[in-house]
C-alpha cells in the first residue's frame, strides 16, 4: 500500500470535481432541498418531521453519493483510464481508497451543510448529541461511496450502473425501519433487514432523535455502518478485475 | 517465418505459443515472437488482425491468454513490470475534465516520477493549462502519449499513437520514438499505416492473429522486391 499513490488519486478526483462545479453544487444542494421539502410536507405534523427528518438525513446523502461514485468509476472503465491505471503501480485498493477519501471529504461537507440546515432553520428536534448525528451522516455517505464503487465493478455501461440504485439502495429503504418498525416486520424480512447497513444507520438516527444520552448504542450503530463501508471497499477492490476481454 | 531472433538476444518481451480467445474464437493463434530493448519494434497489420490484443497481453490486462508471455523477465501485470511499463491505449485514455498538466502530473505521481520534459517532447507545453475536453483529437492522443512516457518507463507499448495526426507531427513522433529507443527503452508501436514501417528497426506483420513475418524494413523490401511498403505487405500476405 502506498500512501502517496492513494493521496495522488484523491487529489486527482478532487481536481476533476473542481472543474465540474455544477456537480458539486448539486451534491450539496439536493439533500437540502429534499429536507426542506420534507419540512413543508409535515408543516402541520411537527412530531412526524422529527421522526422522519433524522433518518432521511442519512438516506438522502447516501443516494447522491452512491450515484456519483458508481458513475465516476464507470467512466474510468469506459474511457480506458481504468485499464491504464491497472497497468501502473497503482493498486486496486489504493485507487478505491483515493475515491473514498476525495468523495468522503465532499460527503463530509455535504453532511455538515444538510445537518446545519435541518437542525437550524428547519428546526428538527433531536435529543441526542448533534456531533454523533453528523458523524453518523458522514459514515452513511462513506457507505454510499463503498457501495457505489462495488456496484460499479459489476457494470459495463451507464444503463447498467444506474439499475444498481433501485437494486441495492431502494430495498434497504423499504426494510430499514423507516416505513414499518423492523420489529413489526415478518421474521424473515426482519432477519434480512438485520443484514443491511441502512437499518443500523436508521436505528442510530431514531435513537438520536428520541433519547437523551443514547451515545453508546449510537456509537455501535456508527461502527457497524463504518464496517459495512470498509467491507464494501475491500470487496470492491477484490472484484475489480485487472484482466478483461 | 523469417527473422526469428536467436536465443542470445536479451528480450524485453517474449511470446511462446500464445493463443488468446475472445468471444469464443481465437484472435491470436500460437504466436511466437520477441523483441529487444533499445529498438523501435513496429506492430503492423490490418484492423482486426490482433494488434491491440497482443499489446494488451503484454500489458497484463487481456483475459484468456494461453501460452507463455514474459515481460522484462517477469509475468505480465506483476508489480515489477507495472513499475517499468508505459501503456498508451488505442483511444486516448486520459481525464477529459482535467488540464493537460494535471493529467500528466497524476500519471507521474502514481509512477513515482517527475513530469520532466514530457510535454515538450509531445509538443504540448503551450497547451499545459487547457482542459483535455477542449483539445482536438490529435492533441488528446498526444496527452495520452505523454501520460505513457512520464517516469521514463523501460517498456513502452503504444497502440496506434500516430493515428489521425498530420504528417509533420507523425514524423516528429517517430523521431521521438527513435530517441527513446536510443535512451534504452523497448518500444512496441502499432500502426495500420504500412508506410510508417520505415521508421522502425524491426517490424512484426500480423494478419488474422498470426505473425506473417518479423524482419527489418530493408529485408521487407528485398524479400518482396518493392520499395512501396504497402505493396510489400500485400505481396507478403497474398503470395502469387
Amino acid at each position: 500500500m502506498s500512501q502517496a499513490r492513494t493521496l495522488a488519486t484523491a487529489r486527482r478526483v478532487l481536481l476533476q470535481l473542481r472543474h465540474d462545479p455544477r456537480t458539486v453544487a448539486l451534491m450539496l444542494l439536493v439533500p437540502c432541498v429534499l429536507e426542506t421539502l420534507l419540512r413543508l410536507i409535515y408543516a402541520h405534523h411537527r412530531a412526524a418531521f422529527d421522526q422522519a427528518g433524522a433518518p432521511l438525513l442519512a438516506f438522502f446523502p447516501l443516494t447522491t453519493v452512491f450515484l456519483v461514485t458508481s458513475i465516476a468509476l464507470l467512466r474510468e472503465r469506459v474511457t480506458g483510464t481504468l485499464e491504464r491505471l491497472l497497468t501502473s503501480p497503482l493498486g486496486r485498493l489504493e485507487l478505491l481508497l483515493g475515491y473514498a477519501l476525495s468523495f468522503g471529504l465532499l460527503a463530509a461537507v455535504q453532511a455538515i451543510v444538510v445537518c446545519a440546515l435541518t437542525l437550524g432553520p428547519l428546526g428538527l428536534r433531536v435529543q441526542g448529541p448533534v456531533a454523533l448525528l453528523v458523524i453518523l451522516a458522514v459514515c452513511v455517505a462513506l457507505l454510499g461511496i463503498g457501495l457505489g464503487l462495488l456496484a460499479s465493478a459489476f457494470a459495463r455501461t451507464e444503463f447498467q450502473v444506474v439499475q444498481f440504485f433501485p437494486l441495492i439502495i431502494l430495498p434497504q429503504l423499504l426494510l430499514c425501519g423507516l416505513l414499518v418498525a423492523r420489529e413489526r416486520m415478518p421474521s424473515v424480512l426482519h432477519a434480512i433487514s438485520d443484514a443491511l447497513p441502512l437499518s443500523y444507520a436508521v436505528d442510530g438516527m431514531h435513537q438520536l432523535s428520541r433519547q437523551v444520552g443514547a451515545g453508546g448504542a449510537v456509537s455501535a450503530d456508527i461502527a457497524i455502518v463504518l464496517a459495512f463501508a470498509v467491507g464494501a471497499l475491500v470487496l470492491g477492490a477484490a472484484t475489480l478485475r485487472r484482466q478483461t476481454d | 517465418m523469417t527473422g526469428r531472433p536467436g536465443p542470445s538476444r536479451d528480450d524485453a518481451v517474449r511470446f511462446e505459443q500464445v493463443t488468446v480467445e475472445r468471444g469464443g474464437r481465437a484472435v491470436l493463434h500460437d504466436v511466437d515472437t520477441s523483441f529487444a530493448a533499445g529498438r523501435v519494434t513496429g506492430l503492423f497489420g490490418p484492423s482486426g488482425s490482433g494488434k491491440s490484443t497482443l499489446i494488451r497481453a503484454i500489458a497484463g490486462v487481456q483475459l484468456r491468454v494461453r501460452g507463455a508471455v514474459t515481460v522484462l523477465g517477469e509475468r505480465p501485470g506483476s508489480m515489477a513490470v507495472r513499475r517499468e511499463l508505459g501503456y498508451m491505449t488505442q483511444s486516448p485514455s486520459v481525464y477529459e475534465d482535467l488540464t493537460v498538466a494535471e493529467n500528466v502530473r497524476y500519471f507521474a505521481a502514481i509512477r513515482g516520477g517527475e513530469i520532466g520534459d514530457v510535454l515538450e517532447r509531445v509538443q504540448l507545453s503551450s497547451h499545459a493549462n487547457q482542459l483535455v475536453r477542449n483539445l482536438s483529437g490529435g492533441q488528446r492522443a498526444r496527452v495520452s502519449l505523454a501520460a505513457a512516457l512520464v517516469g521514463r518507463p523501460r517498456l513502452l507499448l503504444l497502440d496506434e499513437p500516430t493515428v489521425g495526426l498530420d504528417p509533420l507531427l507523425r514524423r516528429d513522433l517517430w523521431r521521438l520514438f527513435g530517441e527513446l529507443a536510443a535512451e534504452g527503452s523497448a518500444l512496441l508501436v502499432s500502426s495500420h499505416v504500412l508506410d510508417e514501417a520505415r521508421h522502425c528497426d524491426e517490424v512484426i506483420l500480423l494478419r488474422d492473429g498470426r505473425i506473417v513475418a518479423q524482419l527489418s524494413p530493408a529485408e521487407l523490401s528485398v524479400r518482396t522486391g518493392t520499395e512501396d511498403l504497402d505493396e510489400a505487405f500485400i505481396r507478403l500476405i497474398e503470395p502469387r
